[in-house]
């Protein structure tokens, strides 16, 4: 079974097409995001068409879809209402299907449900990354604050490091967002003294 | 009362400007509405994230919602549209190269008189094995059925003279400069971005095709419009708010400062507030020029669902699906529109209220004051440029009769 992937991240296309050829199917097609997508499938002949959700090319892909109809196989977003489930979940991870018609059932839950899956694996990912990033920045502002607070109170750094932490359970906000306050306030009114 | 929430898909359009204004300037808020604005690139993304209820209700291209019903490409789901979010306000673009070819002027052109001169050009691009080639925003579009009605209507057969694709807004201009495409018909601010960029000159506004074509509708699952009616109307009443203040003279400029923000066009505020205004930037360095039938976001009671509309609609995708006409397919388009829910909206404001649902389309050539239950109701000239009139009532004889 040949499944075509379009995915405008690389590389969660990558994560994909790994997790289809442990799991057996071996017969992928990545899709160039960036070349002519339609020839590129037509040459390509899959029977299963995996696209990220927010892929800007849909519109162009379900036109090329419903124009092949006059073709052997035609393509569609899913075969009959009882797919709704699945497709449903699908949409909710972020990944839209579509499979040549006639495709049973069997043979393609698996696919669906493997790439639902990676797109989830994905989001998690990119989410903890966000999060280590978010968590990088913020400890940079921190320090940051902690050295203006140690010039300016002629205080050591476990005490600015408490000033900071006492002032963020006083105003019940986050020991960051205080961080922010005074680097901020440096910045603008560091220099008027 | 805890406000209701009401997520709203919709694309980077001027005419999306309805649900974004009722959000921003606190119409929805009055009405006990909390809006979450959901914003996508492509009409299959803003369709599945409706279907699948990751939103409530959508900024949506009406033969979409009227195709969604039907289940074309994909199983049936009804959709109900309980408000027009404009008519018209599009524009059919030429690639600069294609504009010298055809001789545009500097001016809107004659429908006619472009069209015939398109069809010289396309005949030799045909005959010469190169086809000119033409994007539209989506197969189900009004942008789709307008240029094919004007095509058609000056002897130029879509899918046999001409190629017709699909190309998304946001890089319509693109394909233009790229050489992809020789003509776009989309929505603004995409057709000022091309002319402004240098690639595009403006050959017609839709309007010119037919002057007070539906466009952008609220496209709703009907068990939302059923089982959440009083939020329902609720919703209507703060769009149809938004809408008076839209057209309301000197709101222009703060309309162009929300909706040109990155959350919401992500676009040049110049050319969103040419659109808005109506001044077309026919071509490119030239001085905009005021074409009041450019887009209507309120007059004329432009915000009611007319099923005739719904009708004509069907026909198109009747004509260019290449498919038969049935009449229990035409009667499920025609109740997409539901100017029942719009009525009890609006019902003791100052809106004015039809007191047909369905109307003669194209029939009008001067303003006539037009039988209302609420209101004075004015409708303007509706002509298509043929002349030719549309009876919903008789889809089968108007078919027959198109070229």
């Amino acid at each position: 079974m040949r499944i075509a992937i379009i995915d405008t991240s690389t590389t969660r296309a990558a994560i994909i097409s790994d997790g289809l050829r442990e799991a057996g199917l071996d017969d992928l097609v990545l899709i160039d995001p960036a070349g002519a997508l339609a020839r590129q499938i037509e040459a390509a002949q899959p029977e299963v068409v995996l696209i990220n959700l927010e892929n800007p090319s849909r519109d162009l892909l379900e036109d090329y879809f419903a124009m092949s109809r006059a073709l052997a196989r035609p393509i569609a977003m899913f075969v009959d209402q009882s797919d709704a489930e699945a497709t449903g979940a699908a949409i909710d991870a972020g990944v839209s299907a579509y499979v040549v018609d006639g495709l049973s059932k069997q043979r393609i839950k698996p696919v669906i449900d493997l790439a639902v899956r990676r797109f989830q694996a994905f989001s998690r990912l990119q989410r903890e990354l966000d999060e280590a990033k978010n968590a990088l920045a913020e400890r940079a502002v921190i320090d940051k604050a902690k050295a203006i607070l140690m010039k300016r109170r002629q205080v050591d750094e476990p005490a600015a490091y408490a000033l900071l932490r006492g002032q963020a359970m006083r105003t019940n906000r986050r020991i960051a967002e205080i961080a922010e306050a005074i680097v901020t306030s440096e910045a603008l009114l560091g220099d008027m003294e | 009362m805890t406000a209701e929430i009401f997520r709203i898909g919709f694309l980077p359009l001027v005419d999306a400007a309805l649900p974004i204004l009722a959000h921003e300037l606190g119409f929805a808020e009055r009405e006990g509405i909390r809006v979450e604005l959901v914003r996508d690139m492509t009409w299959a993304t803003v369709r599945d994230r409706l279907l699948y209820g990751h939103t409530d209700a959508a900024h949506m291209i009406a033969p979409l919602a009227i195709a969604t019903t039907l289940g074309r490409d994909r199983p049936p789901v009804p959709l109900g549209v309980p408000f027009v979010l404009g008519l018209n306000g599009n524009a059919v673009t030429f690639s600069s190269a294609l504009a010298a070819e055809v001789g545009l002027s500097d001016g809107l052109g004659d429908p006619a008189d472009t069209g015939a001169a398109l069809r010289a050009v396309a005949g030799a691009r045909k005959a010469a094995g190169k086809p000119l080639r033409f994007g539209v925003v989506h197969r189900y579009s009004s942008h789709n059925y307008m240029l094919r009605y004007w095509l058609a209507g000056v002897g130029i057969r879509p899918d046999e003279d001409v190629e017709i694709v699909v190309t998304s807004p946001p890089f319509a201009a693109d394909a233009l400069a790229a050489g992809e495409v020789d003509g776009i018909c989309v929505g603004e601010p995409w057709n000022s971005i091309a002319v402004d960029r240098g690639v595009g000159h403006i050959a017609l506004a839709t309007a010119q095709i037919w002057r007070r074509g539906v466009e952008k509708v609220l496209a709703m699952r009907e068990t939302i419009l059923d089982e959440r009616r009083e939020a329902v109307e609720a919703f209507v009443r703060a769009l149809h708010a938004a809408a008076a203040h839209f057209v309301e003279p000197g709101s222009a400029e703060a309309s162009a400062d929300i909706l040109a923000r990155p959350e919401y066009l992500d676009a040049p505020r110049d050319a969103v507030l040419r659109a808005i205004t109506d001044r077309i930037r026919v071509a490119p360095g030239g001085t905009p020029l005021h074409y009041p039938d450019f887009m209507f976001q309120y007059r004329e009671a432009a915000n009611f669902p007319w099923r005739s509309q719904a009708a004509w609609l069907y026909s198109q995708m009747v004509r260019w699906d290449y498919m038969a006409f049935d009449a229990a397919q035409a009667a499920a388009a025609g109740h997409v529109f539901r100017p029942d829910v719009y009525r009890r909206a609006l019902a003791g404001s100052t809106a004015p209220l039809p007191g047909a649902s369905s109307k003669l389309e194209g029939g009008l050539d001067e303003p006539i004051g037009a039988g209302s239950t609420q209101g004075r109701l004015t409708l303007g000239s509706d002509r298509f440029f043929d002349g030719r009139a549309f009876d919903p009532d008789d889809i089968e004889a108007y078919l027959a009769e198109s070229p």
